[in-house]
């Protein structure tokens, strides 16, 4: 639909990546526009993760060129990508227990207010956006100065959803970001998903969920073994199908047979 | 099922008081207090709380600050640094040698030393950040590299591994009462006139107050504390302090730039070690290969006592200087109250120990480590 509107906000193409002797992408092609969401799809170890670590700058691409608004971009650092307007929700979080929620929340974009020639972090400014933000999402905190430590699992990974939509301009990552979350608010998630896209903002959303990817997906890409098995449009693919691709093919039949369809 | 309001029903209500004990800096609290008051109790009458008395344990006090400031700063963004005890005796023989041995101004031996100093420092963290060895592995060869060139230099080119006459270099010079000079002679001088403090009634220097001013040393210390306890606790390169040392990945992946952030933490505690060596140095007139001898050790049990995270990430600045306070009252108080100065070690062991304990319980309860 709006594909021919929008030309990819980021292109991916041809990515290697190499550690050493493994190789955990092999020439993988991906794009994602603006106002679309783009699932990434695949099994344990397919790659997913890694992928969108090149596409947010914390890992160099050994081979293969990342174009940006359709210029040849290289990511030095997360910073450079942040500063394009990308922000990321990894799936180990990023979050430092030790630190309070707001101190997290701001990590690296702290807000500062002049007093003379000094610069100080402006802690009210922080504390009021954190708070309402995490408001949105659908969780009261006690306090913004409470250690990130002190929160439970799905809390903590709000805080990283948040904090990504907050400030996430162009391009919104999301990396198994429901993996803790209870139903209220995985809906939310969702819903911030489908809202964050229908404000023009490009969404890479990588999840193991069949319903919530098909439940704001534009276009699903399925990743095995570092390499894409291709994308499809909404519509094009049926549930089942997808899911067998994502299991990466047959052993899912005969897998849920055995389980009597409960998969 | 959603209460939006503004009170959790979750939520104790927590007394005002137990909010404002529940700090880092609380074992440190307590042990200044306990210790205050031992001495109070066992050395009250001793001359320990005179003017004279106040002064020698605060400036030794302040020698403490001034390291367990920079290895606080250091420890908080996840790093160590053996190498301070070190940095101290080669900094002061790097004055003594320019400034009397090549005659070199004080004032250039002085700038020439922090910016070697503050060099080895970053050099130090580069190592430390390029090849991902433990700082204690990379400070330690340095604490060798460092006191070994500190006895070669005078050695070689003096044949011996003390050199005085800096005092004498030093008169006139701009820079050097910085290190060395006093604040508030005048007000001493009047304090001394009403009567309020004593004075020297003999020999040269009778009529003078036997307080003259406050020493440079305790300024610094003053100083030290107050900028980098604002700049921990209120700036953004605070938050990327306590971010490097909480998690350093995590803290790359949101754009902190965590090397420059520790090498940065490595010079600065080079420049603390160099604060001191000079003060030191100026004051004594002299360097001697030894000095600063186990220095980074009581540095860091300081900062330690001070409510510190050993692994990085948590800690006070206010708490290291108040662990620092401790050491300095205990080691002069146990002189004052004339025992026997090898119980200095017993009464830190048990002091570190206790401070210790009440810190990880308080830690605890502040971040909800498990
Ligand atoms: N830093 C690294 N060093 C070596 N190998 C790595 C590194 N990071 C990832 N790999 C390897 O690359 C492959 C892909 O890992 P990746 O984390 O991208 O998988 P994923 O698709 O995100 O899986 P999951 O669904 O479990 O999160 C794995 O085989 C992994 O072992
Ligand atoms: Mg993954």
């Amino acid at each position: 639909m709006s594909d021919t509107v929008h030309a990819p906000i980021v292109e991916m193409k041809d990515i290697e990546k190499h550690f050493g002797p493994v190789i955990a992408l092999n020439g993988v092609s991906f794009d994602v526009r603006p106002g679309e969401c783009h699932c990434l799809l695949g099994d344990n170890g397919a790659g997913k993760s890694t992928f969108i670590k090149t596409m947010s700058g914390v890992h160099k691409p050994t081979r293969g060129t990342i174009l940006f608004e359709g210029k040849e971009m290289r990511f030095d650092s997360p910073r450079d990508a942040m500063i394009a307007g990308i922000a990321t929700v990894y799936q180990d979080l990023a979050m430092i227990p030790l630190m309070s929620v707001t101190r997290n929340f701001w990590m690296g974009r702290e807000p500062v207010r002049r007093v003379g020639p000094f610069r100080f972090m402006d802690f009210r400014k922080a504390n009021d956006v954190t708070m309402e933000e995490m408001r949105k999402m659908g969780i009261n905190l006690r306090s913004p100065d409470q250690a990130v430590g002190t929160l439970s699992g799905g809390e903590r990974q709000t805080v990283a959803i948040a904090r990504a939509v907050y400030f996430g301009a162009k391009v919104l990552i999301l990396d198994e970001p429901t993996s803790a979350l209870g139903v209220r608010q995985t809906a939310n998630v969702l819903s911030t998903i489908d809202k964050v896209r229908k404000g023009g903002i490009a969404v890479v959303f990588i999840t193991h969920n069949v319903r919530h990817a098909l439940a704001v997906g534009d276009r699903f890409t399925v990743l095995n073994r570092g390499k894409t098995l291709g994308t499809a449009k909404r519509g094009q693919i049926t549930p089942e199908e997808l899911q067998d691709l994502m299991a990466g093919g047959q052993e899912m039949v005969a897998l849920e047979s055995s389980l009597g369809g409960t998969v | 099922m959603s209460s939006t309001g503004m009170v959790d029903e979750r939520i104790k209500k927590t007394s005002r008081l137990r909010t404002a004990f529940i700090r880092p800096e609380l074992g440190a609290i307590v042990g200044v207090v306990a210790v205050f008051l031992f001495f109070a109790i066992f050395a009250g009458d001793s001359g320990m709380f005179n003017p004279q008395g106040v002064l020698n344990w605060s400036t030794v006090s302040a020698q403490f600050v001034i390291i367990a400031v920079g290895a606080c700063m250091l420890m908080i963004a996840g790093e160590f640094d053996l190498s301070v005890g070190s940095m101290i005796g080669f900094a002061g023989m790097s004055i003594a040698i320019m400034s009397v041995t090549m005659a070199w101004p004080v004032w250039l031996a002085i700038l020439l030393t922090f910016a070697i100093c503050m060099s080895i420092g970053a050099l130090t963290g580069t190592i430390v950040v390029r090849t991902g060895l433990p700082s204690f592995i990379v400070s330690l060869a340095f604490l060798f590299i460092l006191r070994g060139f500190t006895i070669f230099f005078p050695q070689v080119i003096e044949r011996r591994t003390i050199i005085g006459g800096i005092s004498e270099r030093a008169e006139g010079d701009w820079l050097a009462p910085l290190f060395g000079g006093k604040v508030g002679e005048g007000f001493f001088r009047w304090l001394a006139e009403m009567d309020i403090i004593a004075t020297y009634s003999r020999g040269a220097r009778a009529g003078e107050p036997m307080v003259s001013g406050i020493p440079m040393l305790i300024v610094w210390a003053l100083v030290l504390v107050i900028v980098a306890h604002i700049v921990l606790t209120r700036t953004r390169f605070g938050n990327w302090i306590f971010a490097s040392g909480g998690d350093a990945q995590a803290a790359r992946y949101v754009g902190v730039p965590v090397n420059r952030v520790k090498i940065q933490m490595f010079m600065f505690t080079a420049f603390c070690a160099t604060v001191f060596a000079t003060c030191q140095v100026i004051e004594f007139g002299s360097a001697g290969a030894d000095r600063g001898l186990l220095k980074e050790f009581e540095a860091i049990i300081a900062v330690v006592i001070g409510g510190a995270l050993l692994t990085g990430g948590f800690g006070s600045v206010i708490g290291a200087a108040l662990g620092a306070i401790i050491f300095g009252v205990v080691q002069q108080g146990l002189f004052f109250a004339g025992v026997e100065s090898s119980l200095f070690r017993v009464f830190l062991g048990v002091i570190l120990l206790f401070a210790v304990i009440l810190n990880t319980y308080i830690r605890r309860i502040i971040t909800g480590e498990r």
